[in-house]
Order: C-alpha cells, then sequence, then structure tokens
C-alpha cells in the first residue's frame, strides 16, 4: 500500500515475485493500477487519503473474528496494559481524544497514560505536556519507572485491547467502502487473507513508500500498519516486517547521521532550550529500560567525537556548545522564514526545492528573499536558475535584475568520482569506491565542506568571541591528501565508528562509556569499523553465504539484518514454527542462535526477569523482545511519542471533498497549517471537486535532476502529463493526447492528458470520486521541461515529522492550450 | 584459418556443418575478435547504484580514465546483477553532456552567469556564512536560557550523499550554531 514497488523499486521487487512463484499472494492497495497491480494477485483501488480507514478496517476484523496471534500478543505487546481512567476516545469525543486545548492547538497527554504509573512519562518537560510539542527525536517511547496495571485476561474494559476493540468498531466493511470506495467483499477478502497467512506457521509484510508519509496523518496511517502486524504477530518474523522502500539512495544514512534539525547522529535528540545543562538533558530524555537507558554514553561519546581533548568532565564535555532548538525548525517552516526575510543564507546539496518541495511558487520567492544562495549539484537545477528562467520570470511577474540573491553554484563529484558509504531502505551500509578523480571543479560534499570548515576556522582563529569557541575547538583533521586536498572518507568512518583512548577502533555500542573515555561519531554504526577494517566494504559474493548474507557490506546496529528478531522465537525462546525458524535460544550454549545476529543480549536467557531496580537491559525480562523501548513490549497503543494519537484515527486529509464519515473532527485537528498569501487552501469542495496525487515514474528519479538532464531516460519518458479516467475526461471533455490546466488555489499547471482505465473513478459516500494522478518530476530545465507537479500543492504538514501532504488534495481540471513551455 | 578460401562463408556453408548459412559460417572474423568493452577496461570498481534506496550493487569499468561502462554487480546479494531503467543510465549520468563543470556566479542583480574560481568561491562563502552566522546569532531566549545558535543560515541536502559527508555537514553546521539543517528525508 501507498508503493508502486515494481516500477520505483523493481530490482527489489524481484524478491516479491520470488515469493509469489513460491504461492505467496500479493495484494496491491493503490489508487492506481500500475505494473505493481499487474504482477499482483489481485489490486485493489482506494480513494487517495482513505488508507487509515481501510487499515482501521482490517484491525477491526482481526478482533472481531478472534484471528489475533494470542502466544505472541500477550506476552509481547501492551495489549493488556490498563489505561487511566481519565482517557477519553475518539468514539467518546466525536474525533478527539482527552487533553486537547483547542487554544494550543494541541495535546496534554496526562490522561492518556497507563494507570498505576508514577508519573505521566518519561517524556521531557514540555513534550509530553506542551501543546504543539516538539517530538523527542528518534528515543522509542519511554514509560515511568512504575510497572503499568495489566489484566492478563484482556477482560478489564480499560484495558489496551478492548480500547482497541471499541476504538475501532465502527470500522466495519460497510464503513470501509463508505470511506475508502473499496467494495466491502473486496476488502473482506484482503483481510481474510492476510490473517490466513499469518500465525506461527506463516508471515505477511507491509511494503509502503511516501504514499504513506506524505499525508497530515503519516505516522499514524505507519501506526496502524504496525497494530495489525502485532495483533498478526508479523514483526522481528522473517517475511514478517513493516518495509518502508526509501526512494533516495542514502535516505536512510542521512536520517541515521542526520542532517535534520531536531536530531544529533544515532537518533539522538536535538538539546532543547530546557536542557541547559547535560545532567538535565540526561535525567529528562534517559529511560531507565532498555536501549536508551544508555543515552549517557552515546551522547558523551558523539561529544568526544566532536571535540576531543577540548571536551572534559569539567566543562560538562563541552555540551554547553551545541546549539538548542526550541521550536520547529523544519525545511517549511524555515522556507517561511525565508520569505520573512529572517534567513540570510542557504546551502542546497543536491537537492531542488524549487520543483521537489510542495508549493514550488513559495519555495523559489522565498529563495529569491536570500542574501545569498550555494546550489551543489551536477547540473544547473531549477533552484539554481529560478531568478533566471523560473516559471515567475517566464510569466513576466520577476525580472532577473529584481532578484537579490547572490548565487554560487559549485559542480558536484558523482558516485564514481568519490569513495564513501550509502544506507540502503534495509539499513545496509554499502561502500562504493571511487573509479576516477573528480573532472573540472567537480568536487565531493566531503571536500567541500571539510575545506569550507577548515577556511572558516582560519578565518575565525583570531576571534575572541565565547560563540566560536565551539568551531575552533573541533577535532576536524581528515588527512586531506592528493592533488585536489580531498580529504579520506575511511577516515571519517573512522571517527563514526568510534575509538578508545589509545585509539583502538571500538567493536560496536557495547564499548561505549559514559566517563569520555571513548569518541564515537554515531553509536548505532559502531562496529562499522571494528578491527580497522572497512566492514561495509565486504564484498563476498551472496552465493559464497547464506541467505541473509551477513559478509556482504554491514548492517546497523551490530550487523543485525533483521530488528527485534528475538520475536521470531516463542517466550520460551524455541521457534514459532520450523518454517519460521530465524533465531532461538540454544540451552546446551546457553546463548541465543540463528541465521542472524540476534538482536538481542546474546546471553540473556528467556526465563530472565529483572530484580528489584535493574535498569537498561537488564530491566527487560528474557521475553521482551523489543529492546529500544522502554518495557520491552511493542506498542499497539502509544502513550507518548507520537503528539496527535494513542490510537490512529481516520482523518480527511486538509484538503477533501469528502465529510468525515466517522467523526464530527474532519481532519487531524493537530496539522500544520501554514496561512500565507503564497499559500492558499482550497475551501469549497464544489470548486474544487476532484482527488490529485503525485507519484513517480520508473524512467524518472524524484525532482528530476538525475533524469531529466539523462538522454535516454528523458526520450523514454519524454512529457509531463495527468493521468485520468475515460469517464471524468468525459465529464470535462479532456481529450487523449490534448492538454489540460490542473486548476486550485495555488494556480493553473498545465499537463498533457493521458486517459486511462488504470485511474478508476470509485463510489464514495454515495458519489462518484474521480482521481487526478501527477507525476511530480518536471521543471523547466533539462531535456524534457514540463509544469511542476509540485506547484499545484499546498503546504499542510504531519504534527509528528512536518512532512507535507502531497499524497491527497483537491483540484479542479478543464480542457487548456497547449501550453508554452520552453 | 591457414586456407583463404575458408573465410568465404559461401565456402564454408557448403563445406561445414552450418548448410543454412544462419550461424558459424556466417561468422566473420571481426565478429569473432569483436570483445565488448568491458573485457578491454583497465579496472573494475565496485560501486552501488546513486538512484533509489534498494542499493544495487554496480560495476564501474574505467579505460584511461574514463568510464566506459557501469553494469549491475552479480556479487551483490541485494540485486544480483540487475539494474532497473535508472540504474542501467548511470554512465549516461555521468557523462550528461548537460552537467556542469564550473563554478558558476550570479551577482546580486545580475542577468548572466560569471566565472569564479573554485578557491576564491569557497572563500567568499566562508565569508558570507560568518556574517550571516551573525546576523541571526541568538545568545538566548526570552526567559535567558542559552540557545546558542543562528538563524541566519539555512541548509537542504539532497539523500545521494554519502554518510561521511552528512556526518561532516552535521559536525561542522552544529558547531557553527547553526540548527536548520534538513534534507529531502523530511520531504
Amino acid at each position: 500500500m501507498g508503493s508502486n514497488m515494481a516500477e520505483n523499486h523493481p530490482v527489489g521487487f524481484q524478491w516479491v515475485m520470488e515469493a509469489k512463484l513460491k504461492g505467496a499472494p500479493v495484494i496491491h492497495v493503490d489508487p492506481r493500477f500500475t505494473r505493481t497491480s499487474a504482477n499482483a494477485s489481485f489490486h485493489v483501488p482506494i480513494r487517495a487519503g482513505s488508507d487509515i480507514a481501510f487499515l482501521g478496517g482490517i484491525v477491526h476484523h482481526i478482533l472481531e473474528t478472534d484471528s489475533w496471534f494470542k502466544d505472541y500478543v500477550l506476552p509481547y505487546t501492551n495489549a493488556a496494559n490498563i489505561v487511566g481512567e481519565k482517557f477519553r476516545d475518539t468514539e467518546d469525543l466525536d474525533g478527539l481524544f482527552s487533553g486537547w486545548d483547542p487554544a494550543k492547538e494541541g495535546y496534554d497527554t496526562a490522561s492518556w497514560q497507563f494507570a498505576g504509573m508514577a508519573k505521566a512519562n518519561s517524556a521531557p518537560e514540555g513534550q509530553g505536556s506542551a501543546a504543539k510539542a516538539e517530538p523527542s527525536g528518534g528515543l522509542g517511547g519511554g514509560l515511568a519507572d512504575a510497572e503499568p496495571e495489566r489484566d492478563e485476561t484482556l477482560q478489564h474494559p480499560r484495558c489496551v485491547f478492548q480500547l482497541l476493540k471499541r476504538h475501532f468498531s465502527r470500522y466495519t466493511p460497510e464503513m470501509v467502502e463508505e470511506l475508502t470506495g473499496v467494495p466491502r467483499e473486496r476488502f473482506v477478502q484482503v483481510a481474510e487473507l492476510l490473517c490466513a497467512n499469518s500465525g506461527r506457521e506463516r508471515t505477511s509484510a507491509i511494503v509502503y513508500s511516501v504514499g504513506w508519509t506524505q499525508h497530515t496523518v503519516g505516522v499514524q496511517l505507519i501506526r496502524t500498519a504496525a497494530i495489525i502486524q502485532l495483533l498478526l504477530g508479523n514483526i522481528g518474523r522473517p517475511g514478517g516486517g513493516i518495509m518502508a522502500l526509501r526512494g533516495h539512495a542514502s535516505i536512510q544514512g542521512s536520517t541515521d547521521i542526520p542532517t535534520l534539525y531536531d536530531l544529533l547522529p544515532g537518533y539522538i535528540p536535538m538539546p532543547h532550550a530546557e536542557d541547559q545543562d547535560l545532567q538535565t538533558y540526561l535525567d529528562g530524555h534517559v529511560k531507565s529500560g532498555g536501549g536508551w537507558a544508555r543515552l549517557d554514553s552515546y551522547l558523551i561519546s558523539l561529544l568526544k567525537a566532536y571535540w576531543g581533548e577540548a571536551a572534559t568532565p569539567e566543562n560538562d564535555m563541552n555540551y554547553g556548545r551545541l546549539p538548542r532548538i526550541d521550536k520547529d525548525h523544519s525545511t517549511y517552516r524555515t522556507a517561511i522564514a525565508m520569505l520573512e526575510g529572517n534567513v540570510k543564507g542557504y546551502f542546497l546539496p543536491g537537492e531542488n526545492p524549487a520543483v521537489g518541495s510542495a508549493n514550488g511558487k513559495l519555495q523559489r520567492a522565498a529563495m529569491a528573499q536570500l542574501d545569498w544562495l550555494v546550489v551543489r549539484d551536477l547540473f544547473l537545477i531549477e533552484s539554481a536558475t529560478f531568478w533566471q528562467d523560473g516559471p515567475e520570470v517566464a510569466g513576466g511577474q520577476t525580472r532577473p535584475e529584481d532578484c537579490k540573491t547572490e548565487v554560487f553554484f559549485l559542480p558536484a563529484a558523482a558516485h564514481t568520482e568519490k569513495s564513501g558509504s550509502f544506507t540502503n531502505t534495509q539499513r545496509l551500509v554499502q561502500w562504493h569506491h571511487q573509479a576516477i578523480e573528480p573532472p573540472g571543479d567537480c568536487r565531493s560534499e566531503l571536500w567541500f565542506y571539510y575545506h569550507l570548515g577548515r577556511v572558516i576556522r582560519e578565518k575565525l582563529a583570531a576571534a575572541k568571541d565565547p560563540r566560536d569557541r565551539g568551531i575552533l575547538e573541533l577535532t576536524w583533521d581528515y588527512g586531506a591528501s592528493g592533488p585536489k586536498a580531498e580529504p579520506s572518507a575511511e577516515a571519517v568512518l573512522r571517527e563514526i565508528n568510534g575509538w578508545d583512548q589509545r585509539g583502538r577502533p571500538l567493536s560496536g555500542f557495547a564499548e561505549l562509556k559514559a566517563d569520555g573515555s571513548t569518541a564515537c561519531g554515531c553509536w548505532i554504526y559502531s562496529g562499522i569499523y571494528a578491527d580497522g577494517v572497512n566492514q561495509a566494504a565486504r564484498k563476498k559474493p551472496g552465493s559464497e553465504q547464506s541467505w541473509v548474507a551477513p559478509e556482504w557490506a554491514w548492517a546497523w546496529p551490530a550487523n543485525r539484518r533483521q530488528l527485534y528478531n528475538r520475536a521470531s522465537a516463542d517466550p520460551a525462546g524455541n521457534p514459532w514454527s520450523e518454517r519460521k525458524r530465524y533465531v532461538w535460544w540454544d540451552a546446551e550454549r546457553a546463548e541465543w542462535q540463528g541465521d542472524d545476529v540476534p538482536d538481542f543480549n546474546r546471553t540473556k536467557e528467556p526465563q530472565y526477569q529483572p530484580g528489584e531496580g535493574a535498569s537498561g537491559d537488564a530491566a527487560l525480562s528474557g521475553d521482551a523482545p523489543f529492546i529500544m523501548q522502554g518495557d520491552g513490549r511493542g506498542w499497539l497503543y502509544a502513550p507518548s511519542a507520537v503528539l496527535d494519537a494513542p490510537l490512529p484515527p481516520h482523518y480527511e486529509p486538509h484538503e477533501s471533498p469528502v465529510r468525515n464519515r466517522l467523526y464530527e473532527q474532519e481532519a487531524n485537528p493537530m496539522r500544520e497549517i501554514y496561512n500565507h498569501p503564497l499559500n492558499p487552501y482550497n475551501e469549497d469542495p464544489e470548486k474544487y471537486p476532484f482527488v490529485m496525487t503525485t507519484y513517480r515514474l520508473t524512467e524518472h528519479h524524484t525532482a528530476g535532476a538525475m533524469s531529466r538532464n539523462v538522454p535516454v531516460l528523458s526520450e523514454l519518458q519524454p512529457e509531463f502529463f495527468c493521468e485520468i479516467s475515460p469517464e471524468l475526461a468525459e465529464l470535462r471533455g479532456l481529450e487523449q493526447g490534448g492538454y489540460a490546466a490542473i486548476i486550485t488555489a495555488r494556480g493553473r499547471i498545465h499537463a498533457r492528458v493521458m486517459v486511462t482505465d488504470r485511474i478508476a473513478p470509485l463510489q464514495v459516500a454515495g458519489k462518484t470520486l474521480h482521481q487526478v494522478g501527477l507525476p511530480y518530476h518536471w521543471g523547466q530545465r533539462g531535456l524534457t521541461r514540463g509544469d511542476s507537479a509540485n506547484d499545484a500543492f499546498p503546504i499542510v504538514l504531519d504534527p509528528n515529522v512536518h512532512i507535507q501532504e502531497v499524497k491527497a488534495a483537491t483540484c479542479d481540471i478543464r480542457a487548456a492550450e497547449r501550453p508554452k513551455w520552453p | 584459418m591457414r586456407n583463404p578460401l575458408a573465410r568465404w562463408p559461401a565456402a564454408r556453408q557448403l563445406t561445414g556443418r552450418d548448410r543454412t548459412g544462419r550461424g558459424e559460417a556466417a561468422r566473420s572474423q571481426r565478429t569473432i575478435e569483436l570483445q565488448p568493452r568491458t573485457h578491454q577496461a583497465d579496472r573494475v570498481v565496485q560501486s552501488i547504484c546513486p538512484f533509489c534506496a534498494v542499493g544495487c550493487g554496480q560495476r564501474v569499468y574505467v579505460q584511461n580514465e574514463v568510464v566506459t561502462q557501469i553494469e549491475g554487480d552479480p556479487d551483490s546479494p541485494i540485486s544480483r546483477g540487475r539494474l532497473c531503467p535508472k540504474g542501467a543510465a548511470s554512465r549516461n549520468l555521468v557523462q550528461s553532456p548537460l552537467r556542469e563543470y564550473r563554478v558558476r556566479y550570479r551577482r546580486p542583480y545580475g542577468t548572466e552567469w560569471e566565472d569564479l574560481s573554485l578557491e576564491r568561491a569557497v572563500d567568499m562563502i566562508a565569508d558570507r556564512v560568518i556574517t550571516a552566522r551573525a546576523e541571526g546569532w541568538q545568545d538566548h531566549d526570552a526567559d535567558g536560557r542559552s540557545l546558542n545558535r543562528t538563524l541566519g543560515v539555512a541548509s537542504l541536502g539532497g539523500a545521494t550523499l554519502d554518510n561521511e559527508e552528512n556526518y561532516l555537514i552535521k559536525k561542522l553546521f552544529t558547531a557553527l550554531g547553526i540548527v536548520q539543517v534538513e534534507n529531502q528525508a523530511r520531504i
């Protein structure tokens, strides 16, 4: 669901086809019939933006038909936990939960907590309780020290299991049909197949992509899938899981070793303004149980990697040098700040927001307010030339001589021209070797940022201001050598891995210390340079190893290929079945064994019970597989870590032609709305009666720089188009191969018309609903040019992660003249 | 082939086993000696596809310091030698006729690009970072709590950067107090 794997991850799809050949049913739920649908057992067309209703219906079916995996759910999830008596569900409050503060547009989550807990939760002050709070980095959910009250019979009316039943009680096949447009028989068939293929002997996997994330309910959508997979016992087991198919070579890596405002490497939260000193930060973030109990050793080792000798216990390990965040500083908020003139300079290394971000017009207007802009790319992309040939220049609204922004374009080195590692969508860190020297002025990002830092440090060397101490004390030596003074990527990888006081590379994060005796640039990657060997560069052929292929590259953490794989064994440590054997307890050797590295304390026996006052890993029992959670359990119900709902409700997209049939509350009450003249929303569904959604094509890549500039790919997919049904074509008088204007409050974009029965109209809430598909790869430059689909979409975001809703919005569509594309 | 007559396809068709003339009889010496350019490469380097996140293995063939071919790496247990249309177009990507090899500079209110040396560009950018950082600097919030940051500079990176590159970006910008550091993963 939310993915077109055959077309967008074609080589990964070979494994789905292998499974199908072995008899696995493959179901594709998507607004469009694509090659994925063609290769699936069957395709289920769905209204874009109604996925939670569909998945919630599956939860309802699982509970109603008693198809849940009891032996897995009881010990491994929080189904038996009892929620406090002040909690009120969306069923009680018509789409809101208890704790809603309309003035602050956020929740006080105190009433969401479990009964018997000493305090609300261990989230830092200002995060569980403050409205419009920022999520706490990547920390798994924490719990207060006390054990919550539980009812192992699952009969207590306030236990999670019963709350779940009640929360989804109206998500019946009939309701699913009304909301999603999926006929009830078809829906039940999907639910039954999923249940029939889960349990001891079988597992089912759910695959998604940005079709799920790019919504104002993106996080809750994935939460619903997690609930299904926990109820069916499909997490931590071979052939199970929830697979996010990510779209860029190292987008997983850029989340792990983040260039994200709210994270430090390894999902360590950026300090907030509340966290004035190291101890305050640790008190607020360290969890008593599970892997995050050792956050102190992860953070202090990072500070040592950043500042080396300058970080000492006497100066709080230089913690005070870290900048603090106190609100949303994400990319869309920053674009608004640019418009307001508050951002002077902007770096775009390999990114093209003029085409790739929602509301391209606003993005371009924002960049025109900068003092300076640095673009580093292989090509002169739209974000580098918006002042010269952007749509606003072509349309006569602005002129180059009116744009104040100073622009530096620095050509980048290609992947063949530098060495380094990419982290793929399954956490596999793979090294790519340099083949040739970069030509001309082309340089790697490693070269650019290293030398930029070097020059800044030289210029500030005599500075006396305390604010410059952080940059001057930074360790910044990566063995730049050769004719181009290229820094060594391996030297950086070695720092990411970490070392001890004698400079010996660490073998893994278990060696990290909180006393300043170890340095480590990213704790989850520790071990990637174990024994002084670049483990990511291991290229032992897959044909010469086991099916798990542990000696090809390196996966974080600790080369574990499947997370939480302790759950592949039953509470006693035995495989759930011979067919689904993966990791198990070997009583004779008194350790966990398996095809994979166990994602568990190797010598902790299944019967282990924590003693009074135990912390960290020792606080989790031997049958608690989810070791990064404070309680070691899978969370069906999330009292913290998510801001907008402890259980996922169906909300309509911000722009929807359909009323919410389930609740008075139409859309996610916490969605982030930006009211700005350049960001108008479609208010009237009569005026904008159709649903539009964006997608990718096999032959193009995201915002197009890496494909519209490539001759063979441009030839294969030469023109921007909109995909519509014959019924919509007739309704609006659109002709195959003609041109259409897609009309929104943001303006008009033009596209070639492709009429196809692959995007069939649906019956939703008693009416015919039409959908318009828009590939979003085009812009004003390159070998093939066209309007940008993202120019038609507004900025409205998920509150947890600040991701834009471009998978479901409204529009009108009308026949148009052939546009004058350059 | 010692006998010159044997080079004549018709003779080979009549005397050899390939009586229909659609097999070995029709093969010329040139065809026999043809080799794929991958065989002539000076070296082969193992790489990873730069497009989506499946992470297919690539083999990059180099001859005379030029990439002559990029193919799927059969050793990869992920991709088993396969590449999709984009991955198969990787050589076309790195050698695109539209690729820019020079620094380009556009001054404020300028109407054209200008030339600039790489060294000068880095120096000018460093000066601008220092100035913008100072302009947007915030020592404390309204409650007197230390913020130690600047909102004068922002960054939005792609997600085809190496981990090592992202590490340096985050480290450098964090030490400079720049917090508006983002990438495609947010989008």
